[in-house]
């Protein structure tokens, strides 16, 4: 019967099977809590009455989920606020930052691409800057920019810059002979040369640095917001650390990761559609 | 004797020396004319510089000494009046069969409007045999010889003074290349093109020119002779074998190249010879016809014309 079934189904049936293996021993493995009532408020706060404080069972963050997925956007303060505002403002300052990066990365990575001069001029700074954790930067950007919220979105600039500039140089620089030959031959000026040739011919290395500098922006802004506090998702996470809600922490790590996963994919949609066979 | 439509004065290519030694001189002092109308082959070994006078023409590349004059203007640079078919196709593979088309008459005539670039770019896809939305594929999708019928036809549409063909079915199957051949005859008597190819071929050389110019090997490659194919047109493949002359030619060149290119290899133009045009052959004239007598069958010891 299973023999029938084609290659995605199989892969996903066992997905479902490793999830419930693995969600089943976890909830096996927590003994089930007594329920707030019974407890003294000494109690509650000393990590509901247990010995030590235990990780909650899956279907707790199940419920949370659901809880916390059904009034996404409540806001009852600057502690409490619905998962989909932070999540929201996280994204508000991944994206700032990243098209902010995007803006310079591309066209300077165009321009070193295509100058020798330029790539050997710039690429000591680009060799020093690029291995530098983009938190380093954050005193300094504190300190200059005066605003936590734009430095969070500056650390974002930051990071998401190396990839998309390195590819779009590498892009540029590697664009068949033939190609520039065919612009050439046709008495195409510079411009439409970039244009209608160079751009598209190194589009797919473009949109592959800057799936990678997304991927980063998102790894970024979590440690970024645990530092800037205020709002957004690693700030929930970090408050509710603090909160000793570990149902919420394990939920919105949980939310991270699905919300990334979603970005990666919009970007490998736009990989798709900007790939060519030769 | 008056000038000819493209005028090729003491080309010479030399790349500078790796050090210590000598500049390597690829070919040297090259004096050839091109008619316009002419289809005119080059043949001749690897390393002898074929590619690099393509390039030259095309404006891709610059000689080390001489110049290229043509319909009166020297050549300085690549230009929409010289249009070239490299061997690998060079296909945007981003765009599809048409828009590689229209890509190459919309940069030949940017106040057309859309409809008439359209129009124009199938006009020519359609002579090269692709339609019936064979047109919209990538590159990708289409066999090598539909590649070659795609990049022909953006040659032909810019409508240059000056077709190159770099190879052109160097990468094609024997099958392809013959029906391909066939087109590219219809199509050059249909526009009276002036065509410069280079080949590896001999017989398609026969098949399509109206000249063929032979260079010794490199390096110090000359353009040693110019042949001249007597046959008549139209011709076809299956023609052309029954053809007297067909023989007579084709046993010139292959002689040249087996032997001759290598034992005029690498001498270098005396003082007297600099500037001198290659000889001119007619392996292809009968007995009768031949100013001097030689005896047939014995292409090797050629026949001087004009």
């Amino acid at each position: 019967m299973t023999m029938a079934l084609p290659e995605r189904a199989k892969a996903l049936l066992l997905s479902l099977v490793l999830l419930a293996t693995f969600l089943g021993i976890w909830e096996m493995a927590t003994p089930g809590s007594k329920s707030g009532g019974q407890l003294s408020e000494y109690e509650m706060l000393s990590g509901g009455g247990a010995q030590q404080a235990r990780v909650p069972p899956p279907s707790q963050i199940f419920e949370k989920a659901v809880d916390e997925l059904s009034k996404p956007f409540y806001d009852n303060g600057p502690n409490d606020k619905g998962i989909g505002i932070q999540l929201a403002y996280s994204l508000y300052r991944v994206l700032t930052g990243y098209f902010l990066a995007a803006l310079i990365a591309i066209p300077v990575g165009f321009l070193i691409g295509m100058s020798p001069l330029f790539y050997k001029a710039l690429d000591p700074f680009i060799q020093v800057l690029r291995p530098i954790s983009p938190l380093a930067w954050m005193p300094l950007a504190l300190f200059v920019i005066q605003d936590s919220q734009a430095s969070a979105i500056f650390v974002i600039f930051i990071c998401s810059i190396w990839p998309m500039l390195i590819n779009t140089a590498f892009g540029v620089a590697n664009v068949r002979k033939d190609w520039i030959n065919v612009a050439k031959t046709h008495e195409l000026g510079a411009l439409r040369t970039a244009f209608q040739v160079i751009l598209p011919a190194a589009a797919p290395t473009i949109l592959t640095g800057m799936r990678i500098s997304i991927g980063i922006a998102w790894l970024v802004i979590v440690a970024a917001e645990m530092l800037v506090g205020g709002t957004g998702i690693g700030y929930y996470v970090w408050n509710e650390w603090n909160n000793l809600d570990l149902t919420a922490v394990i939920f919105s790590i949980l939310m991270i990761g699905v919300v990334g996963m979603m970005l990666d994919a919009a970007f490998a949609f736009v990989q798709r559609s900007v790939q060519f066979q030769e | 004797m008056t000038k000819p439509f493209i005028e090729i004065t003491g080309l010479t290519k030399r790349y500078p020396a790796p050090k210590g030694g000598e500049p390597l001189t690829v070919f040297e002092d090259a004096n050839f004319g091109i008619e316009k109308g002419e289809f005119v082959c080059i043949i001749g070994h690897s390393g002898c510089g074929k590619s690099t006078i393509m390039n030259i023409l095309a404006g891709l590349d610059t000689p080390t000494t001489g110049g290229i004059i043509m319909g009166g203007k020297e050549i300085a640079g690549p230009s929409l009046d010289r249009g070239v078919v490299f061997q690998n196709y060079s296909l945007l593979p981003w765009l599809s069969a048409l828009k590689n088309v229209t890509f190459g008459v919309r940069a030949r005539h940017p106040e057309w409007t859309r409809e008439q670039v359209v129009e124009h770019s199938q006009k020519y896809l359609k002579m090269v045999g692709l339609t019936d939305g064979a047109e919209h594929r990538k590159p990708s999708q289409l066999s090598g010889g539909m590649r070659q019928r795609v990049s022909i036809a953006r040659a032909f549409a810019i409508q240059p003074q000056l077709l190159l063909l770099d190879e052109p079915f160097g990468a094609l199957d024997a099958l392809t290349r013959g029906t391909i051949q066939d087109e590219l005859i219809r199509i050059w008597s249909a526009t009276e093109q002036t065509v410069f190819m280079i080949t590896h071929d001999v017989d398609e050389a026969i098949l399509l020119s109206d000249r063929i110019l032979l260079m010794t090997n490199g390096p110090y490659a000359r353009v040693a002779e110019s042949v001249v194919v007597d046959i008549n047109r139209p011709r076809n493949r299956a023609e052309i074998i029954h053809e007297p002359a067909y023989y007579k030619i084709r046993n010139h060149l292959v002689e040249f190249l087996a032997r001759r290119s290598k034992e005029l290899a690498g001498q270098q133009n005396g003082r007297e010879s600099a500037g001198a045009p290659p000889k001119t052959v007619r392996p292809g004239l009968s007995e009768a016809e031949e100013p001097e007598r030689r005896p047939a069958g014995r292409p090797q010891l050629v026949s001087l014309a004009g």
